[in-house]
């Protein structure tokens, strides 16, 4: 089994994504971010994605930049405050959005990814987001009706992988890269070390390399830091 | 507790909140505000929706690390304890009522305990992130505001004007001039700020509010 692939490019031609295609890309603001199958979306030029993320990076870097080149017809997030270009396209209209409360797009993708087709949360129940949706009460308490997500194609970011796609995270860049390597029909890793089969501690294995379609070692991260906070000396 | 300005005193008063032993999340903003003032002698784990228990302090310059971020995307450092799992798990955590305070702002909070605090509608439209979920499955919710808006406006209305974050889910209110609990949709003021008394409270709140039997200074 060889799931090791030499660059982003060639994930996502192998992949087959196509103009229209619904992704799913792992990061929370700009942490674990599939920095080098963004770029390379960008810079094939694939248009008219459905992008679920939490988040849309910064203007200029993360999936800011699909933004940029007009190529994303609709984002599917939690928040999206840090990106002026995705308020000015969402109030006039050229880019449309679902916005998602952040614990129910992490369970969409985790269904996608678990085989569960809907399941009922108390989030949003009584607020506009959750409109017309079915709901049910159970031991008193009124919940909402979710159904699953899933992906053409899950772009990860990881900290190590081997080359049977058994992946490690890293603190924080962990956040939604497990359940959309989950959901993705394939899904493409970007780890900082990929090693040999027999090198990651199986106690230790995040994600099962199950879920992984195509692995490659990534290059140059920025790893750019959105709101540098620190303690004064 | 003299002399503080409207924020200090709100959240001074946000940290008494805090219990020995306590799971706590705190709210972008004026709640993080709150880690700054744990009492002596009183153990909590904070919690960050994007993925970690045991949230520490601002790294000092040189020691920051891109993948150690809380929800607000500010770099942050780790405890000894501290954890690391997915965002559904950290869901799991929230949606599951394992969190026992969520400390967070608000723009409208009404008397039954209706909270708004995530849009404008036209104006200001960023999303929603965590806030819904942490509110529709709180053990506890304690909102830190201003009293009023920047206009002057109250923000404590007998319905809110604003879009939802969630229905009759607060608990108890910290302002710069009162604290107020919500049971059962009905508001009691507890505690006012030094020097106030309940008709300067009423001038500047819509809602409607009963006087608890011991009313007390904050």
């Amino acid at each position: 089994m060889n799931k090791v692939v030499g660059s982003a490019r060639e994930a996502l031609v192998k992949a087959g994504l196509q103009d229209g295609a619904t992704i799913m890309a792992g990061g929370f603001g700009l942490c674990g971010i599939p920095e080098n199958c963004i770029t390379a979306i960008h810079d094939m030029g694939i248009k008219d994605l459905t992008v679920i993320s939490n988040n849309c990076g910064v203007d200029d870097f993360g999936l800011g930049i699909l933004l940029q080149t007009k190529q994303v017809k609709k984002m599917i997030s939690s928040y999206v405050g840090e990106n002026a270009e995705f308020e000015r396209q969402y109030l006039s209209g050229e880019l449309e959005v679902q916005l998602v409360p952040q614990g129910t797009l992490a369970e969409r993708c985790r269904a996608g990814g678990a085989g569960i087709p809907a399941f009922f949360t108390p989030t949003g129940y009584g607020t506009v987001v959750t409109e017309g949706y079915e709901t049910r009460e159970f031991d008193g308490k009124m919940y909402v009706m979710e159904e699953w997500l899933k992906a053409d194609v899950s772009i990860v970011k990881a900290h190590r992988g081997d080359h049977s796609g058994n992946l490690v995270y890293r603190k924080t860049a962990r956040n939604f890269n497990p359940m959309m390597a989950q959901a993705g029909k394939i899904t493409i890793a970007e780890v900082e070390e990929l090693v040999p089969i027999g090198e990651l501690e199986p106690d230790h294995v995040h994600t099962p390399g199950v879920y992984v379609q195509y692995i490659f070692q990534g290059t140059n991260y920025e790893k750019r830091i959105e709101q540098l906070t620190l303690t004064p000396r | 507790m003299t002399d503080l300005s409207p924020r200090d005193r709100i959240v001074q008063r946000a940290a008494k909140e805090l219990q020995d032993g306590f799971y706590v999340n705190l709210g972008i903003g004026m709640p993080t505000l709150v880690a700054n003032h744990i009492p002596p002698g009183v153990d909590i784990v904070l919690q960050s929706e994007n993925g970690m228990l045991g949230i520490g302090p601002f790294p000092f310059e040189g020691d920051e690390d891109a993948d150690l971020i809380n929800a607000g995307k500010q770099t942050i450092t780790e405890l000894p304890g501290t954890s690391y799992f997915s965002s559904s798990e950290s869901f799991e955590i929230i949606r599951g009522g394992h969190v026992d305070l969520t400390i967070m702002g608000a723009m409208e909070v009404s008397q039954e305990g209706d909270l708004a605090n995530w849009m404008i509608p036209k104006k200001m439209v960023k999303g929603m992130g965590g806030g819904m979920d942490l509110v529709a499955s709180a053990k506890r919710v304690v909102i830190t505001m201003t009293h009023t808006s920047k206009s002057g406006a109250p923000k404590l209305l007998k319905k809110c004007s604003l879009p939802l974050t969630s229905q009759k889910c607060v608990d108890r209110v910290i302002t710069e001039m009162a604290v107020f609990d919500i049971d059962n949709g009905r508001m009691t003021l507890r505690e006012t700020a030094p020097g106030l008394t309940v008709d300067d409270i009423r001038k500047v709140t819509e809602a409607e509010f009963e006087v608890a039997d011991k009313l007390e200074v904050m």
